[in-house]
């Protein structure tokens, strides 16, 4: 089933083309992961999926971006009622710097949510596989944890939102491999219910978690398959001098 | 080479040792209870200069209260409301130039706008008006500073929540930036409460008695120790109340650093 559909989609930084014609889907309760070397665009890409880049002055998108076949940059989108539904965990790991609860009921509270708010906290925490870890410490700054336990912070605060689809930018770049290790199989639980989008720099991250894979190259995407596919018998020849390591 | 730097830098903290230590040494003789609770009497050459004390927190007060939604709301305009593009250049360096413009400058505005052309009479509303305008660049700059060097994926972090940019303000640009602004604010109150020029010619008088409303004029602590001075009434009485004023800006400069010190332990 798709979740997303990206339909010829261009982006522009100023006079910049950094996205050229895409076209790719997005399959509900499956990981997507975009692999490609670095400025080739698939963070922008993914940034696009939740209208990050909205944020951005200077930039200009044309195309269209579908969740459950709705354009995302219609005129009547409610851009903040799509981020409650299309969720995003960043590359440095970026917690508020306030308490770990805090942290987790920041989104919901925003959202109207009063009631039942520890129980979401435990709830959110076991989901991101780190309750065991802070259950203890709910109340301390989440500063001073760990870079691996804050970006599993930043995962369950994402959850709390209950959102569709989460967008992982580059989420383990910053850890060490134990951490890394933990994101790897946190996602693989959290595709039961969740549709997963990841960009990664690295490709056996991609071929170990991803169901789906999009190569990315100057803006274009080269390759869109099964990671399966990719990584044995790639359709493209350029992807599978990028995947076997002799460019990029 | 490194002992005539390690000069410079003694001449420049013997220079605050020196002044503190001249004006505690001619005016603590002329503090006491009754100093700091008093009215003046003939003039200030006996009693207190409780109006002044009084008045500068006053004046200081209302310079505070009218330039600190101003310069927090033009900095938030600034940071996170407009692209960077002439007109922000544009106001940035028109807060720095009038950063730049001579206080006694502000108080000739403030005597020909706000005490006759606005009708406003030298009073307190004159008074701090002058000095909020002539501290708002100085809450305007410093909050921007602060609101500008919240990370960028903090915000990030809450829009992907699904905040809205006010809310994002609200609870991730603000608390992270409160010390910074917190800090220009307590500059500019420092400033309001010891500036003699802009406030001799719209606020201070010398009166005995307290201020009825805002619309009345008031003593205040420099225009106080100036008359005092110039008139040649009490020296005595001149270095007490430059003492307590120097004792109410070293009490701000002194917040000021403690929380820049509590917010360095923060992160």
């Amino acid at each position: 089933m798709v979740k997303m559909e990206v339909h010829d989609l261009n982006l522009w930084y100023g006079s910049f083309h950094a996205l050229k014609d895409i076209n790719m889907k997005v399959y509900k309760h499956k990981v997507t992961a975009f692999i490609g070397p670095s400025g080739c665009g698939k963070s922008t890409l993914i940034r696009c999926l939740n209208r990050m880049n909205d944020l951005i002055s200077n930039v200009h998108v044309e195309g269209r971006v579908l969740l459950d076949d709705k354009n995302i940059y219609d005129k009547d989108i409610d851009v903040v009622n799509l981020r409650k539904r299309v969720g995003m965990v960043f590359q440095k790991p970026n917690p508020f710097p306030m308490s770990i609860h805090e942290n987790i009921t920041y989104g919901p509270k925003l959202h109207g949510k009063k009631k039942g708010l520890d129980e979401l906290v435990e709830e959110k925490l076991k989901d991101a596989a780190l309750w065991s870890e802070v259950k203890d410490i709910l109340g301390q700054n989440a500063m001073d944890l760990s870079g691996g336990q804050q970006q599993r912070l930043c995962i369950a605060r994402c959850l709390a939102v209950e959102p569709d689809v989460i967008l992982f930018d580059e989420p383990c770049s910053a850890l060490d491999p134990i951490s890394t290790g933990k994101i790897e199989d946190l996602i693989n639980e959290l595709k039961r219910h969740y549709t997963i989008v990841i960009v990664t720099h690295n490709m056996q991250q991609a071929a170990r978690i991803s169901d789906y894979t999009g190569y990315f190259y100057l803006g274009e995407l080269k390759e869109f398959n099964k990671t399966k596919k990719i990584f044995t018998n790639p359709d493209n020849p350029e992807t599978e001098r990028y995947i076997t390591g002799k460019f990029g | 080479m490194k002992g005539v730097l390690w000069a410079s830098a003694l001449i420049t903290i013997s220079f605050l040792v020196i002044i503190i230590g001249f004006i505690v040494y001619k005016g603590a003789p002329a503090i006491s209870w009754e100093f700091l609770t008093e009215a003046p009497r003939r003039s200030g050459r006996l009693g207190g200069i409780f109006p002044a004390i009084v008045g500068t927190i006053y004046l200081a007060g209302l310079a505070v209260l009218v330039a600190t939604p101003i310069g927090v709301g033009g900095a938030l305009f600034l940071t996170e409301f407009s692209k960077e593009s002439k007109f922000t250049r544009f106001i940035r360096f028109g807060a720095d130039t009038l950063n730049g413009v001579p206080s006694i400058i502000f108080g000739l505005f403030g005597f020909a706008f706000l005490v006759y052309y606005m009708g406003f009479g030298i009073s307190i509303l004159s008074g701090g008006l002058t000095l909020a305008f002539m501290i708002l660049p100085t809450v305007f700059r410093t909050a921007e500073e602060a609101i500008r060097a919240v990370p960028r994926w903090d915000k990030e972090g809450s829009y992907a929540l699904g905040a809205t940019k006010l809310q994002t303000i609200w609870h991730v640009v603000l608390p992270q930036s409160i010390s910074g602004i917190v800090t220009g604010i307590i500059l500019g109150l420092g400033r309001a409460a010891g500036e003699t020029a802009p406030i001799i010619f719209t606020a201070a008088i010398l009166n005995p008695v307290l201020p009825g409303s805002i619309m009345q004029p008031t003593m205040a602590l420099p225009a106080h120790l100036y008359t005092l001075t110039s008139e040649g009434i009490s020296m005595q009485n001149a270095f007490g109340t430059a003492l307590v004023l120097i004792v109410m800006v070293l009490v701000f400069n002194l917040l000021v650093s403690l929380i820049r010190k509590k917010k360095a332990l923060r992160r």
